[in-house]
């Protein structure tokens, strides 16, 4: 309890320079460069704050990180505009607001989806940043007992989740997940240094990036989609509607539920860390089963826009914490920042909290102060965002093209990518009508490496016996979630029948 | 594929397609497992081969992929996978895309960005020259702005700009 208080006394110094009016203008600046960096595929997130991360050696640290973080939010926010307008998700996180906030941006309600988005990843942060200042030392010693095996079992729960709750076949969705694990296996092994599946190519030495999959699934796939009802104007219901904002918040308090369960779900999968992207997955699949409206979720249900941002962004916030408490980045941002904070002579870890603590404290009450300004900035623009939907499809459509192209090339300043997002565009068009679920796949090339690593780590330090993945409770009980989630159909099928002929699914 | 017909209701059956996909996925599955044969699967001196994993990821691919070519072919024959005159629209932009992006490495990003969204507007969305060449000249110019001048972000160009000094 001491502990408490003593933290809240620092948090409250930490709001004291925080709230300096040049620290606000940073924020603000940092919002608006961090939007329109996420709207460009290709230069979300991690990128953006790496490009952005030298202008900050002049300031002091304090100032630079809280500049670097508000980038990040502002990144996180553009990613959910393009999410929702495009089916474009700017980060791997955004990929499961697509299947429902596009929908929704398809029938006319982008100004809906993108307040929920904004608002639902407010709190989802909130929450995390709420949970870093209460209990912060107790978390970074629940994370000292992950390891390697610990690791794989929660990449093994978010996997299973999807087999287990997607509605597509599952010979389907696990063809999908696999040609995605393969995609990632593809370049340079870590482990052996071996070159594996590159047949000789040069230009697969650096294996498939995530982003241009996503950009050529999503994006271009999507496009493809569309045109075969010819160049109709896409979402030409949409209203311009300044109160949009105000009437969809009306409408959010009743998914409290599923934002505090995402909440919790955000912030366990962000310390642990697997990361905000399986956390916005499982965030969605738990959701659709547990929810009234669950049958129609990826037709445009407002809750599968809620809970998937709330869990990514309290994951991405949480992620911070490991990083800070024990120097272990929990998302390739939170890596980035790691790496600024070296450069800026300070050491993670938790020595940092000690020695120093003014930083730190700043930080967290930036953070806070960061989200609230944020949030208000891109609140007042969403009925601007959501006006884009009128532009024509012909002369959106190639504009999207080329937003892409350059997305692509930016992320390894590689031509060969653009060709492969073209590839990835005729294969995402192809697969979407014969019903394989993208997402999978698209997790397994973002998570695939880190999965294989977590794996071959776990059995090395066992010996090679399987058996390491139950040999203690905290990875047995994982693993037992993730063998129940990825059979969940069959539980259902079997209490059917044991209930006899008026069977609910279970 | 089935024969052509021209017509606004005929086209390939969805049948077909999933079928067509789930061997697509099958050959996909065995050259992943020759990739990891090649390299070594099992378990070496010190660990697992690199090709352990994909080896299994393969094999998996390749046993549901036999799993969908069967409940492919049991499906209904009827419904369509797309209509002809569907596919035409997409091809219409299919093509142009392609085009786009095959001349990328030779003429850099911004000269066919132009021509792309000339093409567009012009071809498929019937504007005006006047409209069409500012959204086309416009678009890439505000993107050479930001991203070359202001984040000093390089795209590739193409021997025109080479000639123009950009």
């Amino acid at each position: 309890m001491n502990m408490i208080a003593e933290n809240f006394t620092f948090l409250y110094h930490g709001f004291g320079i925080a709230s300096d009016p040049f620290n606000i203008l940073l924020m603000a600046i940092g919002i608006l460069l961090g939007v329109i960096i996420g709207v460009l595929p290709g230069l979300g997130g991690a990128n953006g704050v790496a490009i952005l991360l030298p202008l900050t050696f002049s300031m002091s640290p304090t100032s630079a990180i809280i500049l670097l973080t508000c980038i990040y939010w502002g990144a996180l926010f553009g990613g959910a505009i393009t999410s929702v307008l495009f089916n474009i998700p700017g980060e791997p996180w955004s990929v499961a607001t697509t299947f429902d906030g596009h929908p929704m941006a398809r029938s006319g309600r982008a100004g809906e989806a993108l307040t929920a988005a904004f608002t639902s990843s407010f709190v989802g942060a909130f929450f995390a940043i709420v949970m870093i200042t209460l209990i912060a030392p107790l978390v970074a010693q629940f994370a000292l007992q992950f390891g390697p095996a610990e690791k794989f079992a929660v990449y093994f729960l978010a996997f299973a989740s999807f087999v287990g709750m997607s509605k597509e076949p599952p010979a389907k969705t696990i063809v999908s997940m696999m040609i995605g694990f393969a995609l990632a296996a593809v370049g340079l092994d870590m482990v052996t240094g071996q070159l594996r599946l590159t047949f000789g190519i040069t230009e697969l030495l650096n294996g498939f990036d995530f982003l241009i999959a996503v950009i050529g699934l999503f994006g271009i796939g999507e496009i493809l989609l569309t045109m075969e009802e010819g160049l109709e104007f896409r979402g030409k219901a949409a209203k311009i509607d300044p109160k949009v904002v105000w009437k969809t918040w009306k409408t959010l308090p009743k998914y409290w539920v599923t934002s505090l369960r995402s909440c919790i779900i955000g912030c366990w999968m962000g310390i642990t860390p697997a990361g905000a992207t399986p956390a916005s997955f499982m965030a969605y699949g738990i959701a659709k089963r547990m929810s009234k409206n669950g049958k129609n979720f990826g037709n445009g249900e407002i809750e599968g826009v809620v809970a998937p941002e709330t869990a990514a962004h309290a994951a991405g916030t949480a992620a911070m914490l490991p990083m800070l408490a024990l120097g272990v980045p929990g998302s390739p941002t939170a890596a980035v920042l790691l790496g600024g904070l070296l450069i800026w002579g300070l050491q993670p870890g938790p020595m940092l909290f000690v020695e120093q603590a003014e930083f730190v404290w700043g930080l967290i009450a930036s953070m806070y102060l960061g989200n609230v300004v944020g949030l208000i900035l891109v609140l007042t623009t969403v009925p601007l965002f959501a006006s884009i939907l009128r532009i024509p499809f012909s002369i959106i459509a190639p504009v999207i093209l080329v937003i892409c192209a350059i997305g692509a090339y930016t992320v390894n300043n590689n031509v060969f990518d653009v060709i492969m997002m073209m590839v990835f565009g005729v294969l995402g068009y192809l697969l979407k009508k014969t019903n394989y679920p993208l997402a999978p796949l698209v997790l397994a090339i973002v998570l695939g490496d880190s999965a294989e690593e977590a794996f071959r780590q776990a059995l090395l330090s066992s010996g090679g016996t399987i058996s390491v993945f139950w040999s203690n409770g905290l990875v047995s009980s994982i693993m037992g979630l993730g063998v129940v989630a990825g059979i969940w159909p069959l539980i259902g099928l079997l209490f059917g029948k044991l209930r006899g002929n008026s069977a609910q699914p279970a | 594929m089935e024969q052509s017909h021209h017509g606004a209701e005929t086209g390939p059956k969805q049948r077909t397609v999933e079928v067509g996909t789930a061997l697509l996925t099958l050959v996909f599955g065995l050259i992943v497992l020759y990739g990891s044969i090649i390299v070594g699967f099992g378990w070496g001196s010190d660990g697992p081969q690199a090709g352990f994993f994909p080896f299994y990821v393969g094999l998996i691919i390749c046993v549901c992929s036999i799993i969908n070519l069967v409940q492919g072919a049991r499906e209904d024959p009827e419904p369509l996978f797309a209509e002809y005159g569907q596919l035409r629209q997409v091809l219409k932009v299919l093509i142009p895309a392609c085009i786009y992006v095959a001349l990328v490495p030779f003429l850099g990003i911004y000269l066919p960005s132009v021509a792309l969204i000339l093409i567009f507007m012009i071809w498929l969305g019937n504007y005006g020259w006047p409209l069409s060449l500012a959204v086309a000249l416009g678009v890439p110019a505000f993107f050479y702005i930001t991203l070359e001048r202001w984040f000093l972000i390089p795209l590739p160009k193409g021997p025109i700009e080479a000639m123009l000094g950009l």
